[in-house]
């Protein structure tokens, strides 16, 4: 019941802030558009095929990263609006409430992932097996936890939006740069590549590459697993920064 | 009021807490008894609102304890958790949401029974007269309205201790009289205590069982408001709580609304 209610107050605050969800779908179509048809010509000269089915995934996995970080980063404006006061002094263990408002985050995350995709399809992405582009929801999902545990983990520690540029800048921006959402991972130099290895957003992209497009570069069963440990470990992290929050 | 008899709900030992620089309370001593109502009153800075965060979990101590209700709040944040009910100094509330969801929200966040919740919810927002405008956003609300719906949800729980953290700033004297009536009727039928802070003398002391005034981190009196008139020889409580803590104002910040954080962070 208590981690059903917070999760049901992410869904509303997000179902209520309609320009949000709008507004944060101009740069995944941005991105689709200019680069999907703007390096396509090129893509498929240098024998990658259809680039658009490369780089959808891509893009979806990018949406999802920068919502569920937004997400996981509204532990702030919850600390300085007050209402995570509220929520502190409540006889719930911190657990539970970071738990439950991780999955509402990692909620909001997917559905803008679902609303992505919906897209991707108009403009021409084919993804390879209705079966498949349903388990990719759950892929979806797991990289939405991941990351919103990440964002609340960060937020935990932080005292005000002042550090929100230092954080995308610096991590948000790498870790989708880096991730091979854009560009193929197989001939890579070196350095970038064991970047882009130790970028769990990677697997995330894989994963969905996998699921949508059956060109998975590690492995569907690795990018799992990666994932699944990746969201554990953040989210035990991500509690008990935020059961040590003192306001 | 038969305090002595009384057993004791709060029980504040050597309590200590050290920002960075600051000693913003420094080792004090007190106790409430059960049923009763305890004013904690100071000038800006004086190290109430730091006191009201570490009895209720949000802070912890430098060193010293607080039994709450039985609960050692440093050791058991849970059960004193539990056991407590507040209405902060500064917003609290979800302003995305509408009135009667951040009701609802701690109406589950506290474990109490829907039918129960659903018409005390009412008689609550009836009292402090929001319950027409309960499907409305609280941003679209006043700074007036704001407030009482925070004293309506601190009082949706009925618990054992509630503390109050200057509860009656900016609300005009009709609601503040009946937030009064309602804390009132909630002692005498459930023996709730209250802990107070306000700046408003005259609400200490027509509300307040027993007062303490702290100033500078410290203690410097407490007593009934007769004892403290007494021991300064003055005839208001006003007059009292000047000759105790001086004339001079402080230069910490107010504490209406608005962006907190960084004013916490630099508060005594």
């Amino acid at each position: 019941m208590i981690l059903y209610i917070l999760w049901l107050r992410q869904i509303k605050r997000y179902l209520r802030s309609k320009s949000r969800i709008v507004g944060s779908l101009g740069q995944p179509i941005l991105f689709l558009v200019a680069l999907g048809f703007g390096f396509g010509p090129i893509y498929a000269k240098a024998g990658g095929g259809d680039y658009l089915q490369f780089l959808a995934p891509g893009i979806i996995a990018m949406s999802i990263l920068f919502t569920a970080i937004f997400a996981g980063i509204e532990v702030i404006w919850d600390k300085q609006f007050g209402f995570l006061k509220e929520t502190l002094v409540a006889p719930v263990s911190r657990t539970k409430i970071m738990i439950g408002r991780t999955l509402g985050g990692a909620t909001v995350a997917t559905i803008q992932g679902l609303i992505v995709f919906i897209i991707t399809l108009f403009i021409g992405f084919r993804p390879v097996s209705i079966l498949m582009a349903v388990f990719s929801f759950v892929i979806m999902f797991l990289i939405a936890m991941l990351f919103t545990a990440l964002g609340t983990a960060i937020a935990s520690r932080l005292e005000d939006m002042q550090g929100f540029q230092l954080i995308s800048n610096f991590l948000v921006m790498p870790i989708f740069f880096l991730s091979g959402a854009l560009f193929p991972v197989d001939s890579l130099p070196k350095g970038i590549e064991v970047v882009v290895r130790i970028d769990p957003l990677s697997y995330g992209v894989d994963a969905l590459r996998g699921a949508l497009s059956n060109t998975a570069h590690f492995g569907l069963g690795l990018d799992l697993i990666v994932l699944v440990s990746f969201v554990v470990i953040i989210t035990i992290i991500g509690a008990w920064q935020f059961s040590k929050i003192e306001i | 009021m038969t305090e002595i008899f009384s057993p004791t709900i709060i029980e504040v030992k050597n309590l200590v807490k050290r920002f960075k620089k600051v000693e913003a309370v420094k080792d004090i001593s007190f106790s409430v008894a059960k049923g009763e109502s305890f004013a904690f009153l100071g000038p800006n800075g004086a190290g109430k609102t730091t006191t009201i965060r570490m009895l209720t979990t949000l802070l912890d101590p430098t060193s010293g304890s607080v039994i709450l209700n039985g609960f050692n709040v440093d050791k058991n944040p849970s059960d004193t958790r539990r056991s407590f009910g507040i209405v902060f100094q500064d917003p609290s509330l979800d302003t995305e949401l509408t009135a009667y969801e951040n009701m609802y929200i701690h109406a589950v966040l506290y474990a109490i029974p829907k039918d129960i919740y659903t018409k005390r919810i009412e008689e609550l927002m009836t009292m402090v007269e929001l319950w027409d405008r309960r499907d409305d956003l609280v941003k679209n609300f006043s700074g007036g309205m704001k407030r009482r719906l925070e004293i309506a949800r601190g009082l949706l729980h009925h618990p054992k201790v509630l503390f109050l953290d200057e509860p009656t700033l900016g609300l005009d004297p009709q609601t503040r009289n009946l937030m009064w009536n309602y804390i009132k009727d909630l002692r005498e039928k459930e023996g709730l205590t209250v802990f107070f802070t306000t700046h408003y003398m005259e609400e200490a002391d027509r509300n307040a069982d027993r007062i303490a005034i702290i100033d500078h981190g410290v203690i410097v009196a407490q007593g009934k408001s007769e004892d403290l008139k007494k021991q300064t020889n003055t005839e208001t409580l006003e007059d009292a709580f000047l000759a105790l803590t001086g004339k001079d104002i402080r230069e910490t910040t107010g504490s209406d609304g608005g962006n907190m954080m960084k004013m916490w962070h630099g508060r005594r």
